[in-house]
């Protein structure tokens, strides 16, 4: 076995020993009292894993997307909070880790952030635009002596006041188009983060997200060079629906476990009869299968399309599409899993306060159908079928 | 590439791309989604010039640098015309 894949191993272990005992046990009150997991995000830390993604040439481990995908699907079985974060925090990083074009600032910026375990938060949504992320109001405008700076209204920034550093679309200069866009790294000693409303929310309660009035300075280096279509397409969106769908698994995962252990337990307490839990749960279970199927299969996909020169096919429609298909489907199936496992738990399953309670992890999947609204994925992709030919 | 074409392109581009500026006043290598041009936009732009050529963009043409100068749909347009053994 190489060393990379060894190191992988052991990164997945220390990552399921701290979805287990350190981000499950207080998973119930980080969703009640909608408060950051602090413990696991330094847990995290302690175990380096917020750098995983940070390439070796680097001096980071550079752990495959495959084994970061694994991850957040892992800690999504203790904690969704705790696993959307770290998902969060992985596609800032590699983003930036492949898009930085040899930027000596960047390089820099994240070897900083493999020694000290920087989190990187985003503000992508923007109040006028929303989900929109191919769209931005606010711009990188001139400042005193060289500098630059920035002021972007952002209506949901997920652990933004646990955030070391902040991940932000603006667009080009003042006068450009909304779609002239870049991406601007700002350090937490260059920005303040004012607060605008509070994060109480029916799910995801631990990514403390609520809105924000950024303001930033910063220097011209900070300002990633490469086009933002690029960066999108190749990685932001693609990477994101990847992540997130890998989280949705592991609620979808946990909550499907926690009927079956519920159907087990029925069967013992009348041994011979029938359970009739256990039919729904065998519907539960192609569910969730049908959910796995996609989530591993786009996974697969990616990397296919990653390996081509330029990246030019995740630049196509077709490419588009699919993640678009990804991000569809696994959020409308997550909650379908969930709200199969209530029903075959039944009333236990209902309180929150039995070994088989998924109440938390229903609100938790029903977010995934917002983040970036489905209605929007959907009028995207009616455009581009007018005209893609595949998929 | 023949004078035609490029004129019939910027045709195209007046009706379809809703660009808030002139499109005489574009060179053939000006950035068309930098001068204001939308995705949405940037797909009826694909149909009406599917349209206009009768011809079909595969999808690994399907891309934004395919479709983002006047320059660059030429090239594509050529490159279609000369695998249907047409004189580009
Ligand atoms: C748990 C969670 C964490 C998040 N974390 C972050 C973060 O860290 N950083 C960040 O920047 N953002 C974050 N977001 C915000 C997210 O990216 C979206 O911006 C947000 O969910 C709302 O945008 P929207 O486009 O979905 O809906 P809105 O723009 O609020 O629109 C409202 C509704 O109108 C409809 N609609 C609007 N426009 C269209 C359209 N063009 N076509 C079709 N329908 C339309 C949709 O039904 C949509 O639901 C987070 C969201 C969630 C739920």
């Amino acid at each position: 076995m190489s060393v990379v894949v060894d190191a992988e191993r052991e990164l997945l272990d220390e990552i399921r020993r701290i979805a287990g005992e350190v981000a499950a046990p207080v998973a119930d009150e980080v969703d009640r009292d909608s408060r950051f997991p602090i413990e696991a995000l330094d847990a995290l830390r302690s175990a380096g894993a917020l750098s995983a993604a940070v390439p070796d040439a680097l001096g980071g481990p550079g752990a495959s997307l495959e084994a970061i995908a694994r991850c957040c699907y892992e800690l999504a079985r203790g904690c969704s909070s705790t696993a959307m974060v770290f998902a969060m925090h992985q596609i800032q990083v590699m983003t930036i880790a492949r898009h930085l074009d040899g930027s000596p600032w960047y390089e820099g910026y994240l070897r900083d952030l493999h020694r000290e375990q920087r989190l990187i938060a985003s503000a992508t949504s923007e109040v006028g635009t929303g989900g929109d992320m191919a769209r931005s109001i606010a711009a990188v405008t001139p400042s005193e002596a060289g500098e630059l700076e920035f002021e972007k209204q952002a209506p949901t920034v997920s652990y933004g006041a646990h955030a070391d550093d902040l991940l932000t679309t603006l667009r080009r200069a003042p006068d450009a188009e909304s779609g002239d866009q870049v991406l601007v790294l700002t350090r937490s000693d260059q920005m303040t983060l004012e607060p605008a409303g509070a994060w109480d929310t029916l799910g995801m309660r631990g990514t403390c997200s609520p809105g924000f009035v950024v303001r930033g300075k910063f220097g011209p280096e900070q300002v990633l060079q490469v086009p933002f279509s690029d960066v999108m397409n190749q990685s932001i969106v693609p990477l994101s629906h990847i992540l997130w769908s890998h989280v949705w698994l592991g609620i979808a995962t946990e909550a499907f476990e926690r009927a079956r252990a519920f159907v087990r337990a029925s069967a013992r307490q009348k041994p011979g009869e029938p359970v009739p839990a256990a039919r729904r749960l065998s519907e539960v279970m192609a569910e969730l299968a049908l959910l796995r199927g996609e989530v591993s299969q786009a996974l697969a996909d990616f990397i296919a399309f990653d390996t081509d020169p330029g990246r030019e096919r995740l630049m196509t429609m077709a490419s588009v599409l699919r993640f678009n298909n990804l991000k569809l489907a696994a959020s409308e199936q997550t909650p379908r899993v969930c709200g199969g496992a209530l029903e075959a738990i039944g009333i236990l399953g209902y309180k929150n306060d039995t070994p088989y309670s998924v109440g938390r992890h229903l609100r938790d999947a029903l977010s995934a159908r917002l983040m970036v609204a489905n209605e929007r994925l959907l009028a995207t992709d009616a455009t581009l079928l007018a005209i893609a030919k595949e998929a | 590439m023949s004078a035609e074409t490029n004129t019939a392109i910027r045709e195209v581009l007046r009706e379809h791309a809703r660009l808030p500026v002139d499109v005489d006043t574009l060179s053939d290598d000006a950035d068309l989604f930098t001068a204001g041009m939308t995705s949405h936009a940037s797909v009826n732009l694909m149909l009406a010039l599917e349209d206009a050529f009768d011809i079909e963009f595969p999808d690994r043409m399907l891309t934004r640098s395919v479709f983002e100068s006047i320059g660059a749909i030429t090239g594509a347009i050529d490159e279609i015309a000369v695998q249907n053994g047409q004189a580009a």
